[in-house]
């Protein structure tokens, strides 16, 4: 299984981003192997708008089967919700702590959007 | 008739002006609201409307038949309303504008238009004047649509008044267009004369003649006057900066209700000034 990861950069060491849509990239992490493989986010950072659903565009057909972000808006929940992926929110710094807490257990699935579009 | 009133910025006193506007003229007017994410001008007429229509445009419904899985629709579509997830597209109707290119975009007819509700009009009888409310739904972005769809309901015959929302964006300029003059409102503050330089920058723009009434003017009303003679603009009427008329405002009371004496004013401006403004440009 692979998880998207918002990242502000290219390895777990790095500072989660908190935003989803607007986030710098992704980080596709695997689960079985540990690789880590970095998704630019560039389409939707420049696009004027939507960029939530194009970012979640690109994170479904990454074959991400699971998303962990600070926050996320009504309009990209809606597109992973759709696509069956599933989303978590952390307040976790960096990639390491948050999958040391998805692999715990003790990420919490989202059932809604937390944020306003145009927020995240 | 057709006068739009509009400002750079909100809280200059747009809507007051307006509804004092069409209060002060004899023989009746028709005040529409254009400031449809936030109309208030009903707030200051009593009762309730005494009819409703619903305002619709036309969004894409994925009718789940056929789809390929192609694309075409989500690449058609310039204001990223679409997502496709493999074989099936999912609408976000608050993002569309209605353009109908991913409909025709679509090679198997899977997209079909749709009608959906962005908000209402709502009528109202005012003192001596008909209120038209532009009314949109909380949470949609799209107010061209319904305030075409508002000035649809314009008289062909008489005074037409139209609160502008404020700001220079789209939705102001939608509102403008086809009036026959603008009344601008602005405050004697700096902040109030870099956005008066915004809204005049726009209206020249679309070749619309212009005038400048000044609210709350105390001191600093110079640096308007200033510009306005610097621009060419003329300066349609000052009001003046009173304790009375804020606290009249507070407890929901017009601006005529506070200040009988401006009703002559607003008169003169409506049918001599404005007039004669029109005639020397040879617009009349
Ligand atoms: S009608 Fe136009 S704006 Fe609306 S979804 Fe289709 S292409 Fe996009
Ligand atoms: S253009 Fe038509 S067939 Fe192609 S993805 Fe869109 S809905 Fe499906």
């Amino acid at each position: 299984m692979k998880v998207a990861l918002t990242s502000r950069g290219d390895s777990l060491d790095v500072l989660l981003d908190s935003r989803f849509g607007r986030a710098a990239n992704f980080l596709l992490w695997d689960a079985a192997t540990g690789a880590v493989e970095v998704l630019a986010n560039t389409q939707s950072l420049n696009a004027a708008q939507g960029a939530g659903i194009q970012a979640a565009m690109h994170v479904v057909e990454s074959g991400a089967e699971a998303v962990i972000t600070g926050h996320c808006g009504p309009k990209a929940f809606r597109v992973l919700k759709e696509a069956g992926v599933k989303v978590y929110l952390t307040k976790a710094l960096d990639g390491h702590e948050a999958i040391r807490l998805f692999q715990a257990g003790e990420l919490k699935e989202a059932d809604a959007a937390d944020v306003e579009g145009h927020w995240a | 008739m057709k006068i739009a009133v509009a400002s750079g910025k909100g809280g200059t006193g747009k809507t007051t002006l307006s509804l004092a506007l069409a209060e002060a003229i004899t023989g009746g007017c028709t005040l529409l609201d254009c400031d449809v994410e936030e109309p208030n001008c009903h707030l200051f007429v009593a009762g309730e409307p005494w009819r409703q229509l619903p305002v619709e445009v036309t969004v894409p419904e994925f009718t789940n038949d056929g789809c390929d899985g192609c694309g075409r629709c989500v690449r058609a579509c310039r204001f990223q309303a679409l997502a496709r997830l493999g074989k099936r597209v999912l609408v976000f109707p608050e993002m569309c504008h209605s353009c109908g290119g991913c409909v025709l975009a679509c090679p198997h007819k899977v997209l079909r238009e749709v009608p959906f509700g962005i908000g209402k009009l709502e009528f109202r009888h005012g003192r001596g004047f008909e209120l038209i409310s532009g009314v949109m739904d909380v949470g949609h972005a799209m107010a061209p649509p319904l305030i075409r769809q508002l000035k649809e309901h314009i008289p062909p015959e008489g005074l037409v008044i139209m609160d502008a929302p404020p700001g220079t964006a789209c939705s102001m300029v939608m509102t403008v267009r086809n009036n026959d003059f603008v009344i601008l409102v602005t405050e004697p503050t700096p902040f109030g004369l870099h956005d008066l330089k915004l809204a005049v920058e726009t209206l020249r723009e679309i070749d619309l003649p212009c005038g400048v009434v000044i609210n709350r003017a105390d001191d600093g009303v110079a640096l308007i006057r200033d510009y306005c003679q610097e621009a060419g603009l003329p300066v349609l009427l000052e009001i003046p900066y009173r304790r009375d008329i804020a606290e009249g405002y507070s407890r929901g009371g017009g601006l005529l209700a506070v200040c009988p004496d401006l009703r002559e004013s607003f008169r003169t401006l409506l049918n001599t000034q404005i007039p004669a403004i029109l005639q020397a440009e040879g617009r009349l």
